[in-house]
């Protein structure tokens, strides 16, 4: 059919055409290295409406150097991985990146392995694989918790550690379990591997530590040693929701049942991840009764930074901090004192 | 060959429309696809009121694949760019100069497939004026609030008052006790899995118009749309409606949208099909909503725990025109079922609607035309005052519960209820859950600082709209109908005026008919939703589908019974008044031998009927109900609060229904299941709610909570059976009784839970933070 | 704007086709395939009424694009039945009422299907965390599970 045949392609409404733009970013593409203009805490802005993404174009490497080659030449490329945060942004035209290079051909970049002090992730292990792993059962309690309360299950036989992390929404649940145990993120470049302290990788809201031109490859996480556990405690509205707040517990104990290392990271009350740092000193060399972990708790839940949204008052989640993290502490030197 | 069961009334029978659902071979609306067809989307406004200062299409006409942009202004020259709510108010199909609500259509793309369409929906260029925004109801109240209607006199839309205000005010006036409260009953919204759309069919050589549309009712439907069209020459029968499987109603499909004008607009000017797919964040932020009633309600009584009288006031936000799905002269519904389950010698009712700058709406969700605001408002006085006058809230109810002898009941405002026993229900639940038990369990864990909380809802329901003398929608009476035919041998095709969306029409109506006709339901096939075929009727809504046309099939079936009698008294060659009826067979009484089968009078209607009678073994019946039904039950809820976080777990949930006679338990039991899920939503997670600008929040599944498999409870289920005696098979309808009784039962728990602290009342929804909020008042919260 | 060539394997058939990038695999395979047994409930990735297998795996099919699955092997609902022997998890979901209206059903089959070829003998806390991707609006659940149990016994012969 021909647009001219129909007597209503004739300018209906004409006027005033020079007017600058009044409307919001109703369909506006935010730059996609650039989510700060967007309340991360409403997940999908209010104006927003169209269901199928922008054209773009897609291309599957199947090794890292030839992603980063296209990342080198495509500044305005995204990287997608399990995609299923980036997906939905894009359905909304929220992001609506030039390029999409895709990582689910590249073979290697899935693995579980533990030696030599750590456990190393390929940052392309999808959630469902942690979820099974029996190692991670049995000696990363921590990361089980975690793991199994990302998204839902059938998100999670898609989306990724490492995508999880890089997307950096401070709703996501990794980050503070990262910044608990001390784990270090590898981002490869044209210049080869280099390693970041997650408690250094996010920078913002939707924002990391990684060049343009990088990869988040691999996540190591420090083995624990005989005397530690650790436990990830998220309070959900329901499956499938974004924390309303979480807290991430590692600890190890010395022989004498004193807490030796503490690591506490709160989920999505602040616009990154925070590591509770004071409620850590105040915990590490102390023997941890309750009286303990509750006065840690409150310094943990001074350290959080929320706002007042659809999930609760400020208020409600700065309690909601303190009894997660008692909880998450009792349960990860239970743990602790089991294993 | 061995004999093909009836599977009557109380079987069991296993759904006929499970084999295309399971094989993924339904009929959905988004399935459909014809040759030609154009996908149509649209462009919404961001801003809930501001002006239109200018449309700018050049940029979407440029995106290949757009072949269209329409706005008001083209819709106009049509006179099409209103339509008439089904209360008689006025909607925007797309407006002229101003919009009223955010994600009002302001124009339309027609693409020729949905990426293309989307396209050009993101190239449209709009430019806005803000208006000042009115999104709460007593403020739109208030003199100098912003107009959100031009062409009203102001924000206030009706008056309506029931029951006799003189007399209540002199019962409370000499009441002993009073109990007072403030309830909101929030804006909720349905979410039906599958979202609302249409494919408009236009003929332009034969001027004809079909549309597949997702209608709960198709026939109406047919009605308004000749009425909107009629100046444009699409007369009545040149309109052919058909609903094909549509994936969840709830009340949600019954209303017109703006989105079906336009495809229907677009395809006669294309003479293309036009398919118009909603996406859920128009779903959930452009249909009609359900609820968003704000009562202030009293109860009276005697010392002795004895109700005297009831007073509710209500503002009803119906958002920026009054869409409501309600009878026509009741532009509160069915509100003034308000007395409940008791037996009140005075009750006073009045509503007020008001205009607001959010969505138009007011249909029921899974509820009989605001059946819930009444039943919830009325349980929860209830709590309310059996714990003013220190009684169990069990032995309060007891008490003032309406006595199986007292059927028919007169209520005080005015409707006669066909039948109960709500001690018998209520005594069966707390029998089941174990009543007394959980309140010595509750009174020791209270000593250890730890919260449970026991609720009950006893409720009665009011549903089968309705007997035409007070119910019609835009003057069509609320009957609905049935139209058999039985083929020479044997077997039959039956249709109706309603339209299943899940509730299993297709197997439960051929139960009615076999158990009138003997004929196996295996042979009875069932069809509706297709205008040109199936009989006129108001659709199904409001729990109406078996009241009225499970009451059509039975009375069409006995109009062929009668003249089967006849059949066979001359087969038989008997006296008809000789003859009995024995389900499948009529016999010459006292010789049961010689009998005939409705098989063999079938075929002989086709070939040895008797001279001078009509071939054919057919009928029809147009079911006016001679009064509503009122199915009950009781239900009771345990929960326990987690005194650091605000959650409230559902321990248990027994649900006690009485919906008469039972056509299918296994699809009764069904109906009950996911009626109490759509009760346990409201009152645990879901909500929209809007800032003061008029921004929604609950637009899409992140943030308006359906609850899922994990967080929904293990449903305990029980039921009496007390048969509706007006009804040709006693059955009352149960569709929406658990979502009308379900939510009381949770928040009375919750309240109860919490009562030796103070707190009298928490509105739906309860959230972790509202539970956590009203701890924290009270000194009761844990930060562990 | 860019397409590509794409070979998948679906239900068992090899079938091929240009796409552009940024199709979405449940439109592939409904408009393009024609199974339209596959439905969309929602934008958000929240229902799972588009729930199908992607390698064995219970997946989304709105949060992905049909050129990613080039060289998969998918299964959708219309895959379920064999040689029109129906598979026990749709016996199930009949003999057990785990369906009214009908739209969550193929997402929510599909996702019963990979939950009890990962863990044949769930318990009921398992099956509702296992279908915690999927929304119902009808049933309230309580038959869904019965008929996973059902199938769970019958797939054990």
């Amino acid at each position: 059919m021909d647009k001219t045949e129909l007597p209503w392609n004739n300018p209906v409404v004409e006027a005033n055409a020079s007017a600058p733009a009044a409307r919001l970013g109703q369909y506006a593409q935010p730059p996609l290295r650039n989510f700060g203009s967007i309340d991360p805490y409403n997940r999908i802005s209010r104006e927003a409406k169209d269901m199928i993404p922008p054209p773009f174009e897609y291309q599957a490497p199947t090794s890292v150097s030839e992603a980063l080659a296209l990342l080198g030449k495509n500044p305005e490329a995204k990287v997608l991985a399990g995609g299923q945060s980036l997906i939905p942004l894009m359905r909304f035209r929220l992001a609506s990146p030039a390029m999409l290079v895709d990582l689910n051909r590249i073979g290697d970049l899935a693995y579980i392995k533990e030696g030599e002090g750590w456990l190393r992730i390929g940052a392309m292990t999808r959630e469902s694989d942690l979820d099974q792993s029996d190692l991670i059962a049995k000696k990363y309690p921590l990361l089980a918790d975690t793991t199994h309360v990302v998204a839902d299950p059938l998100v999670r036989n898609l989306s990724t550690l490492g995508g999880n992390l890089a997307h950096a929404d401070p709703a996501n649940d990794h980050p503070a379990t990262m910044i608990a145990y001390r784990a270090q993120i590898v981002a490869t470049g044209p210049k080869g591997e280099r390693t970041i302290p997650a408690s250094e990788f996010f920078k913002g809201p939707f924002e990391t530590a990684l060049a343009p031109n990088e990869l988040l490859t691999e996540i190591r996480i420090p083995a624990p040693g005989k005397g530690s556990g650790g436990a990830y405690v998220k309070m959900e509205r329901k499956v499938g929701d974004f924390a309303t707040a979480a807290v991430a517990v590692q600890v190890s104990l010395a022989k004498d049942g004193t807490l030796e290392r503490v690591g506490i990271a709160l989920t999505n009350v602040g616009l990154v991840p925070i590591q509770a740092s004071a409620a850590e000193k105040a915990l590490t060399g102390k023997k941890p009764d309750d009286a303990v972990l509750r006065q840690a708790a409150d310094l943990a839940a001074k350290a959080a930074k929320p706002e007042s949204d659809a999930r609760g008052s400020e208020e409600y989640k700065r309690a909601l901090v303190k009894t997660l993290t008692v909880r998450a502490l009792r349960k990860a030197v239970a743990r602790a004192q089991g294993g | 060959m061995a004999a093909v069961a009836i599977q009557g009334l109380g079987h069991p029978r296993k759904r006929v429309e499970d084999a295309r659902f399971i094989r993924g071979k339904g009929n959905y609306i988004d399935d459909m696809k014809l040759p030609g067809m154009l996908q149509v989307d649209i462009v919404r406004s961001p801003y809930a009121h501001a002006k239109i200062k200018a449309i700018r299409t050049d940029k979407a006409l440029a995106v290949p694949g757009v072949l269209a942009v329409i706005t008001g202004e083209t819709l106009k020259q049509y006179n099409v760019h209103n339509m008439p709510t089904l209360m008689s108010d006025t909607q925007m199909v797309l407006p002229l100069d101003t919009v009223k609500y955010q994600f009002q259509e302001v124009a339309a793309v027609l693409g020729t497939d949905r990426y293309t369409a989307a396209d050009g929906v993101a190239a449209v260029e709009v430019d806005y004026e803000p208006l000042p925004v009115v999104v709460d109801p007593f403020k739109a109240l208030e003199p100098g609030a912003p107009k959100v209607r031009d062409d009203k006199e102001s924000n206030h839309i009706w008056h309506w008052e029931w029951g006799d205000r003189a007399a209540a005010d002199k019962a409370f006036d000499a009441a002993e006790v009073t109990v007072k409260e403030n309830i909101y009953i929030p804006r909720i919204h349905v979410a039906s899995i599958e979202t609302c759309g249409c494919v408009a069919q236009w003929n332009a050589t034969e001027g004809h118009l079909t549309l597949y549309m997702t209608t709960q009712a198709p026939h109406a439907i047919r009605t308004v749309v000749a009425l909107i069209t009629g100046h444009l020459g699409l007369s009545e029968e040149k309109i052919r409606i058909v609903s094909p499987d549509i994936g969840g109603g709830f009340g949600g499909k019954v209303p017109a949208y703006p989105g079906y004008v336009i495809a229907v607009a677009l395809s006669i000017v294309t003479g293309a099909p036009v398919k118009w797919i909603e996406d859920r964040t128009e779903n959930m932020a452009a249909d009609s909503f359900g609820r968003d009633y704000h009562i202030s309600a009293e109860l009276a009584g005697k010392k002795d725990g004895t109700l005297t009288a009831l007073r509710f006031k209500t503002i009803a936000d119906h958002g920026y025109t009054d869409a409501a799905a309600n009878p026509s002269k009741m532009p509160a519904g069915l509100f003034h079922i308000a007395t409940g389950s008791y037996d009140f010698k005075n009750a006073f009712v009045e509503v007020d609607g008001v205009y607001t700058n959010k969505p138009p709406g007011g249909i029921a969700y899974r509820c009989s035309f605001r059946v819930t605001e009444a039943v919830h408002t009325i349980e929860r006085m209830a709590d309310l005052m059996a714990h003013e006058v220190g009684l169990d809230p069990a032995d309060f109810r007891m008490k003032n519960f309406i006595k199986p002898e007292q059927f028919p009941y007169k209520s005080a405002l005015g409707w006669e209820y066909d039948s109960g026993n709500y001690a018998g229900a209520l005594q069966k639940a707390m029998d089941m859950v174990g009543y007394k038990e959980l309140r010595k369990e509750q009174a020791e864990k209270r000593k250890r600082g730890e919260f449970m909380g026991i609720g009950i809802s006893s409720f009665t329901e009011i549903v089968g709209a309705g007997p035409s003398k007070d119910f019609d929608i835009l003057g069509l009476k609320m009957f609905d109908s049935c139209e058999i035919r039985v083929h020479p041998t044997g077997k039959a095709i039956a249709r109706f005026g309603t339209k299943s969306q899940g509730q299993g029409h297709e197997t439960t109506y051929a139960q009615i008919l076999a158990e009138e006709l003997g004929i196996p339901a295996d042979h009875i096939k069932i069809e509706e939703g297709d205008t040109d075929t199936a009989p006129y009727g108001l659709g199904t809504y409001a729990s109406r589908s078996t009241p009225t046309a499970g009451a059509a099939a039975a009375m069409a079936a006995r109009k062929v019974r009668a003249k089967a009698k006849k059949i066979a008294a001359h087969l038989l060659e008997a006296a008809e008044e000789d003859l009995q009826w024995e389900q499948g067979k009529f016999f010459v009484k006292g010789s049961p031998d010689r009998a005939k089968t409705i098989q063999e009078i079938a075929f002989a209607a086709y070939t040895n009927h008797p001279q001078g009678m009509e071939a054919g073994l057919e009928a029809v019946s147009y079911y006016d109900p001679p009064n509503l039904t009122f199915p009950f039950g009781s239900y009771i809820c345990v929960v326990d609060i987690d005194r650091g976080t605000g959650e409230v777990k559902v321990r248990r949930f027994v649900a006690v229904d009485d919906c008469g006679v039972r056509i299918n338990p296994m699809i009764v039991e069904g109906q009950i299941h996911g009626g109490l899920a759509m009760g346990f939503a409201p009152a645990l997670m879901e909500e929209i709610s809007y800032d003061e600008n008029g921004n929604i929040h609950g637009s899409n599944f992140t943030d308006y909570l359906l609850p899922t498999a994990v967080e929904t409870p293990k449903w305990e289920t029980g039921e009496t059976v007390t048969p509706s005696p007006h009804h040709p098979i006693g059955a009352k309808g149960v569709g929406e009784s658990a979502t009308v009784g379900a939510p009381a039962a949770i928040a009375n728990a919750v309240v109860d839970a919490l009562w030796h602290l103070g707190v009298r009342h928490v509105d739906i929804p309860i959230t972790p933070p509202k539970v956590w909020a009203l701890l924290k008042e009270h000194g009761a919260a844990l930060e562990e | 704007m860019s397409t590509h060539h794409i070979q998948v394997k679906v239900n068992g058939a090899v079938k091929a086709a240009e796409v552009e990038s940024r199709l979405l695999l449940v439109h592939f395979l409904r408009e393009s395939l024609n199974l339209t047994g596959t439905h969309i409930g929602c934008d958000t990735t929240s229902c799972g009424a588009c729930t199908v297998l992607w390698n064995g795996r219970a997946v989304k099919s709105c949060t992905l694009f049909a050129v990613q699955a080039d060289g998969a092997e998918l299964r959708t609902v219309e895959g379920l039945a064999q040689d029109g022997k129906l598979h026990p998890i749709q016996v199930g979901f009949h003999e057990k009422h785990g369906l009214q209206c009908g739209f969550c059903t193929p997402g929510m089959m599909m996702a019963s299907v990979a939950l009890l070829e990962a863990n044949p003998k769930p318990t009921e806390d398992e099956i509702r965390w296992g279908l915690s991707g999927n929304l119902c609006r009808c049933t309230g659940y309580v038959n869904i599970v019965k008929a996973v149990q059902q199938a769970a016994e019958q797939m054990q012969g």
